[in-house]
């Protein structure tokens, strides 16, 4: 069990966001997490990767609790993350994307970067350059390496995302709705990237609206709705399940 | 004796918030602290004294004159350099409002020179006696000039049309555009509201202190963005009461410390780290989420 | 010929300073308080040449320490504030240090502070500053921490989550930007042979900004040429000089509405370089 939530309660002023999550998640499977929308999936990830505080539960990864700790530093401890919207850094180009990734695994500070004295790169530089490129090409868009971020399709976007965020060499990947606008065709490269990835050993909780996608890669699916797990379990029962029919359409009116 | 200083405080307390609630309001519809906006209240104090100068004529025709003169302003400075910005730097509405800043700034300094301008006797001040106590009746006017504005920009905001224009603006642009409202007028009405409040509260700080000069602009930005942040981001009722305990506030510490450096200006600035660190939805809660 | 000399001179100071806002402001980080920090690095360096006889290099550097001291102070509390309220606080402390100024009695207070030994070929020292300030900049560029500035200046909150350790890069490019400010504040005290408190006001760290924004933000280039354009070209026209502030407000709302990213941008260095490429 890589990540453990116990009893974990967030409240954003007055609004109860989530209400008392149990979860545990295995290492190495694919865990999806569906619900409505506003359910509270994208509350779960910010406090796992400590955007949010936590009002109320623990967070355990790795057997280390989260709760005090800073994003950074959960990060170094092996979590990555994309976003519900993409949020590449605008000002650098794709590969410098992905390389920002690599700045936890590496240190070289203000001081080493301006008193080198050769003219040589510095191996971690140049080794850090490798290990994106690594991971852009693992994605497919090695070719986009010097376009600028921002300049790209937007499912390629989402592809970079998912380079960056692997770069970093989480043993837990947090994915935010990757396959949100994209075309059947890129969600099939998506489906088969997170079969790849998964293939590695790594850990993924995905948040996703595509139904086909989640109930084909995953072998456990939460479901959320107003901030409470309503369900858990594998894609066949859940599909079964009334409680989550009822959360995503409304009472059943009779069949 | 402390009911003169309990009318000093509430007097400057009043233009305080008169100041911040154009801040508040400007920030509502547009997302925008406007950095200007100290230099439009400066630019009200100079319209106000050259009104009297020139034409002698009383408090009550002046403040009018002054406010639709800096209102204008506001308007031109939305349309010149605020409406062609482009939407996609973050950092470009206040980048814009710092070359404003430094043009009315220096602009006012060559027109009117560096050193202060005598205000001149606007209104007769008879001082009121009450028991023991001497009160200017010009400052009891401010106050009740002040709390009267306010109480018509309240009742503007929540009864008219274009009221309620502004306040779905200020929810979203995009929603209220697909309600029929004009969203680029209501920005523009905003900014004259706003630049109009602070130009009566440059009038008014030009009866106050007896003096104006043109570096005061940025003495007030500082002052009314505290109140701001004091009372809620976008809040109006909050910059209404938020100026009032700064106000008092200062008065206070004037009275309590006495020392010849201007900590008056430093306890703004550390009013506003404080609320920072502590309260950054200041104290009354702000009604907008910020980007 | 010795004007074109002082002029450049001066350009050169004024380079140095808008290097020091651009650092910070990398990481999204606008400080209205690099002319503080100019001052304390003049103030610093004078008092070792005039009243403690110490060379001009260690002075210099001394003045610059003790700016990126103070900015570190300043960079602490500066961590959570953004935007406007970042700028308020850096002007406040700009101001509380001219006030301090204004009363500090052993540098002569409002009065100001002569007889600062003159540098000869001071205009040599700012420009090899500058040399030095280019490598670093440009090998920054291509760095670890280059990037990670870089990051958080466009997206602070993503930047945290991939790793980055936001509070230490933030406070590091702020710190390293007063440092930068106060050296650039030695090498100005020792040309001028005279200074007082209101050299160092806002108005001067406005136009610091004014430099960069105009000069160009995507690229280190963009502040030099900033601050070397408009610092040469009032020189040449009287007519400008005299409207100068007022035009670097319309330049700056100008800007804003043309071309944001400023005058040397990106696509003006891939120009460039393409230029050269073809002259080969």
């Amino acid at each position: 069990m890589i990540l453990e939530i116990r009893d974990l309660v967030k409240y954003y002023d007055g609004f109860c966001a989530l209400h008392e999550i149990q979860m545990k998640v295995q290492e190495g499977k694919v865990h999806a997490i569906i619900g409505p929308n506003g359910a509270g999936k994208t509350t779960l990830f910010n406090l796992i990767s400590g955007m949010h505080d936590i009002t109320r539960g623990e967070i355990w990864f790795k057997g280390k609790r989260l709760n005090d700790l800073k994003p950074h530093l959960r990060t170094e401890l092996g979590i990555g993350r994309t976003f519900q919207i993409v949020r590449l850094f605008s000002s650098l180009t794709v590969l410098e994307n992905v390389m920002v990734g690599r700045h936890c695994r590496t240190n070289a500070g203000l001081f080493k970067t301006f008193f080198k004295f050769s003219m040589k790169e510095l191996d971690e530089e140049k080794d850090s350059r490798e290990q994106a490129l690594k991971w852009l090409d693992f994605v497919g868009l090695a070719h986009k390496m010097d376009q600028m971020a921002s300049n790209i399709p937007h499912a390629e976007q989402r592809l970079v995302e998912i380079a960056r965020a692997l770069s970093l060499e989480p043993d837990l990947l947090l994915l935010d709705e990757p396959a949100a606008g994209m075309n059947p065709k890129e969600t099939m490269v998506l489906d088969a990237l997170i079969a790849k990835i998964s293939r590695m050993g790594k850990t993924i909780l995905l948040i996703e609206h595509n139904m086909d996608l989640v109930m084909g890669i995953s072998e456990i699916i939460s479901v959320l709705n107003f901030g409470e797990k309503i369900a858990e379990g594998r894609p066949s029962e859940i599909q079964d399940n009334p409680a989550v029919i009822e959360a995503y359409l409304g009472k059943k009116r009779g069949n | 004796m402390l009911l003169q200083q309990l009318i000093n405080g509430l007097m400057l307390g009043s233009t305080y918030s008169l100041v911040a609630i154009g801040y508040t309001l400007i920030f509502g519809v547009l997302r925008l602290l406007h950095f200007a906006h100290g230099e439009v209240l400066m630019a009200g104090s100079f319209m106000g004294l050259y009104i009297i100068l020139w034409t002698g004529l009383p408090l009550y025709i002046t403040l009018p004159l002054a406010m639709i003169a800096t209102g204008a302003l506001g308007l031109i400075v939305e349309f010149l350099a605020i409406r062609p910005l482009r939407k996609d730097f973050h950092l470009a509405p206040l980048l814009s409002t710092i070359g404003v800043t430094i043009i009315l700034q220096n602009l006012a300094v060559k027109i009117f020179g560096g050193y202060g301008t005598k205000f001149p006797e606007a209104i007769k001040t008879a001082d009121f006696r009450i028991g023991p106590f001497l009160i200017s009746s010009a400052k009891i006017l401010i106050v009740v000039i002040s709390l009267f504005l306010m109480v018509v920009l309240f009742f503007i905001i929540a009864k008219t049309k274009v009221g309620r224009a502004m306040r779905a603006v200020s929810e979203s642009h995009v929603t209220a555009g697909f309600l029929g409202v004009n969203v680029d007028r209501v920005v523009l009405v905003t900014f004259g509201i706003a630049s109009a409040l602070a130009g009566a509260a440059g009038v008014m700080v030009g009866i106050s202190f007896h003096a104006v000069t043109p570096f005061i602009g940025l003495t007030f930005a500082l002052k009314g963005l505290v109140v701001m942040l004091l009372g809620g981001l976008g809040n109006v009722v909050g910059a209404m009461i938020g100026g009032l305990i700064l106000g008092l506030a200062e008065v206070a510490s004037i009275v309590i410390l006495p020392t010849e450096i201007n900590l008056q200006d430093i306890f703004s600035f550390g009013i506003m780290i404080l609320i920072l660190i502590f309260k950054p939805t200041g104290l009354f809660g702000s009604r907008v989420t910020e980007g | 010929m010795d004007y074109l000399l002082s002029v450049a001179t001066i350009a050169g100071i004024y380079i140095i300073m808008a290097l020091s806002f651009y650092l910070p402001f990398i990481t999204g980080q606008i400080s209205l308080a690099q002319a503080g920090f100019m001052a304390i690095g003049a103030y610093g360096s004078a008092v070792c040449t005039a009243k403690w006889g110490i060379p001009y290099v260690p002075a210099v550097l001394f003045g610059g320490v003790i700016a990126g001291v103070l900015g570190f102070v300043l960079g602490v509390p500066a961590l959570r504030i953004k935007g406007i309220y970042l700028l308020l606080l850096t002007l406040g402390f700009g101001e509380i240090i001219r006030v301090v100024f204004i009363n500090f009695n052993y540098v002569g207070a409002a009065e100001g502070f002569p007889g600062i030994p003159y540098q000869k070929y001071t205009g040599l020292y700012a420009y090899a500053v500058i040399f030095i300030l280019i490598i670093f900049f440009s090998r920054l560029r291509n760095s670890r921490m280059g990037r990670a500035f870089q990051a958080i200046g466009n997206d602070e909150t993503a930047a945290e989550v991939l790793g980055v350790n936001i509070t230490s890069a933030k406070l590091m490019a702020f710190s390293v930007g007063a440092f930068i400010a106060g050296i650039g504040g030695g090498i100005f005290a020792h040309y001028q042979e005279y200074i007082e408190p209101l050299m160092f006001g806002v108005m001067h760290a406005v136009e610091f900004i004014v430099f960069v924004i105009f000069g160009g933000i995507q690229i280190f280039w963009g502040p030099i040429f900033g601050a070397f354009v408009l610092t040469l070209l009032p020189e040449f026209f009287r007519a400008i000089q005299e409207w100068r502030m007022e035009i670097y407000g319309v330049l700056l709302i100008v800007m804003m509405i043309i071309r944001p990213q400023g005058v040397i941008g990106l696509d003006t260095i891939q120009a460039i370089e393409k230029l050269f490429q073809k002259a080969r």
